[in-house]
């Protein structure tokens, strides 16, 4: 669909995604533990869906992905297709010690270095497993890039942006193609 | 009717964690079952005879997110068995009672899940909210929601202050009147009466015969339960009951963890009142002798088992580790035989399938860096 960048109807897609982030979790190769406080925050004492937050079963109707967890070997061919069927602005948010850098798992024979390797990840989460207010701290970290992205006219901006964490030359990692 | 093979995971909405059904199906029967789990392997086994005692058990609590302090516990119980160790009282209590709030935790989580596919969603929301209180609990304790971290090699690591005994106690009376709530629920409520009578039934020598383990075992009515038949921890001095049903349904299999919950409660309260005094660890050599043994354990979801084998050195030679959830699955494939199709979620929930424990094999091609 042909829409204006800055035109009213892009404003109010924009808006209404803010208000309204759909969240699909997939369990790459996890220990559970991410997977229930994800679940955790569901439930009445965190209740994330007064935000307006919906964790939904397909990847082809959310516009976050909560990576639980490590990437298994087996399971990267299959995060990937799952990020490839979300649609545009998609974002990932890898949890816990895992997502970041395997966590206690890093280095065993049947995984992959990072999620970064398989998916492109915009918001990692500390902790093992991160508390269930910290997840809903990274859902909004994630809303605020998004809000941030499309001030600048979609995701691309940020890649053109002069990195200013640490270089990522050199990383040994295999990317799936 | 040709049979239809209905493919479904590793993702999909009605799963929570990655697992491959074929399910082959004439019509709406099932007839066949096939299963592939090891999604999740990690290779924890091999990894755990490079680390020594003290960095391995934070990997082997990580084998489950939901059962760590099983699987922590059950390890350190036969290396200090090897080693000729004898655990102060005081640290088998704390041990005891952070077992029997993982098995609160869990259980509440499964009738949470079990009801949510039934499309029962208020219960869902009750029993999560209820076990917040039990990870309340927990995190006093131990400082962390889910992975406690309380063992190690000769004892607890974290001793309970009078004021944590006194917080846990003030939140058992609530948890006790919604749990009896439960049993009410579960033996009158109408919407979880027809999903759950007579789905998946399996009979006692089916039970026996395909090696069902922990309460989908007991709700046919075997009589088996670790804690009691091989008393580990406090389990032989506090006063409990093994819980069984007859129906062999996933109706008797709700039934025996709704009355495991009340049993726990009991035996919380029993630990926390009755908690000796005196120190939480020994000192444990770094090292093990030569030896083996066959560590056994009733996590929440049935009988755990470590085989550990020791060389002499600070490390294991060899851990294997057999999870209750894969000794479980042969009876779900049997259960689900002549079913309708869409009591699969149902029946397999039944069995609270925990496929991070389960991935304890896979294929992998180092050359392709792929998995199978």
């Amino acid at each position: 669909m042909a829409v204006p960048d800055t035109g009213m109807s892009r404003r109010l897609v924009n808006w209404a995604r803010a208000k309204s982030p759909w969240i699909t979790v997939y369990n790459s190769g996890a220990c559970n533990a991410c997977d229930i406080e994800i679940i955790a925050c569901l439930m009445p004492r965190f209740d994330v869906e007064r935000f307006g937050i919906l964790v939904k079963g397909s990847p082809r109707h959310a516009d976050i992905l909560i990576v639980t967890g490590h990437v298994t070997l087996k399971q990267a061919s299959r995060l990937r297709r799952v990020w490839e069927q979300m649609p545009e602005p998609k974002y990932v948010i890898a949890m816990g010690a895992c997502g970041a850098a395997g966590g206690v798992f890093h280095g065993l024979y049947h995984m992959m270095a990072c999620v970064d390797c398989v998916v492109p990840v915009d918001v990692y989460v500390a902790g093992c497993p991160p508390r269930p207010d910290e997840i809903i701290n990274a859902v909004v970290t994630c809303l605020n890039l998004m809000a941030e992205d499309a001030a600048h006219g979609g995701k691309e901006w940020r890649r053109k942006k002069p990195a200013t964490g640490a270089d990522t030359e050199g990383k040994s990692c295999t990317v799936i193609p | 009717m040709p049979e239809v093979v209905v493919s479904i995971g590793p993702q999909h909405p009605a799963l929570k964690e990655p697992v491959n059904f074929k399910v082959i199906a004439d019509g709406e029967k099932i007839v066949r079952l096939e299963l592939d789990l090891s999604y999740n392997h990690r290779g924890i086994e091999k990894a755990a005879e490079q680390r020594n005692f003290i960095r391995v058990l934070p990997l082997l609590e990580r084998v489950c997110g939901i059962c760590s302090h099983s699987h922590a516990t059950v390890f350190s119980k036969g290396i200090e068995e090897i080693m000729g160790l004898s655990i102060p009282p005081r640290a088998q209590y704390i041990r005891t009672i952070i077992a029997e709030l993982e098995r609160m935790h869990s259980h509440l989580l499964w009738l949470g899940v079990a009801a949510h596919v039934i499309g029962f969603n208020t219960l869902f929301m009750w029993t999560w909210r209820d076990r917040e209180a039990v990870q309340d609990t927990l995190e006093e304790m131990s400082g962390n929601r889910v992975h406690y971290g309380m063992n190690e090699i000769g004892g607890v690591r974290r001793d309970l202050t009078p004021a944590q005994v006194e917080a846990a106690l003030a939140r058992l009376p609530v948890l006790e009147e919604r749990i009896k709530k439960y049993v009410e629920m579960v033996n009158s409520e109408e919407t979880m009466l027809i999903r759950f009578r007579d789905v998946g039934k399996m009979s006692r020598e089916e039970a026996l015969k395909y090696g069902a383990v922990g309460p989908t075992a007991r709700a046919s009515g075997v009589d088996y339960d670790v804690r009691r038949d091989d008393p580990y921890l406090a389990y032989a001095e506090v006063p409990w009951n093994v819980i069984t049903d007859t129906h062999g349904d996933v109706y008797g299999r709700t039934r025996v963890r709704v009355g495991e919950l009340w049993e726990s409660t009991q035996i919380v309260r029993y630990c926390l009142e009755n908690l000796p005094a005196g120190p939480i660890r020994v000192d444990a050599p770094k090292t093990a002798p030569k030896g083996e043994i066959l560590s056994r354990y009733e996590a929440p979801r049935g009988e755990l088992a470590h085989f550990i084998r020791t060389n002499g050195t600070d490390k294991v030679e060899r851990v294997d580790i057999r999870t209750p959830t894969l000794a479980n699955w042969t009876s779900v494939a049997v259960c689900l035989v002549n079913q309708n199709i869409a009591d699969i979620p149902v029946i397999v929930a039944a069995i609270d399938p925990c496929l991070s424990c389960t991935s304890r094999l896979t294929v992998v091609n180092r050359v392709d860096k792929v998995g199978r």
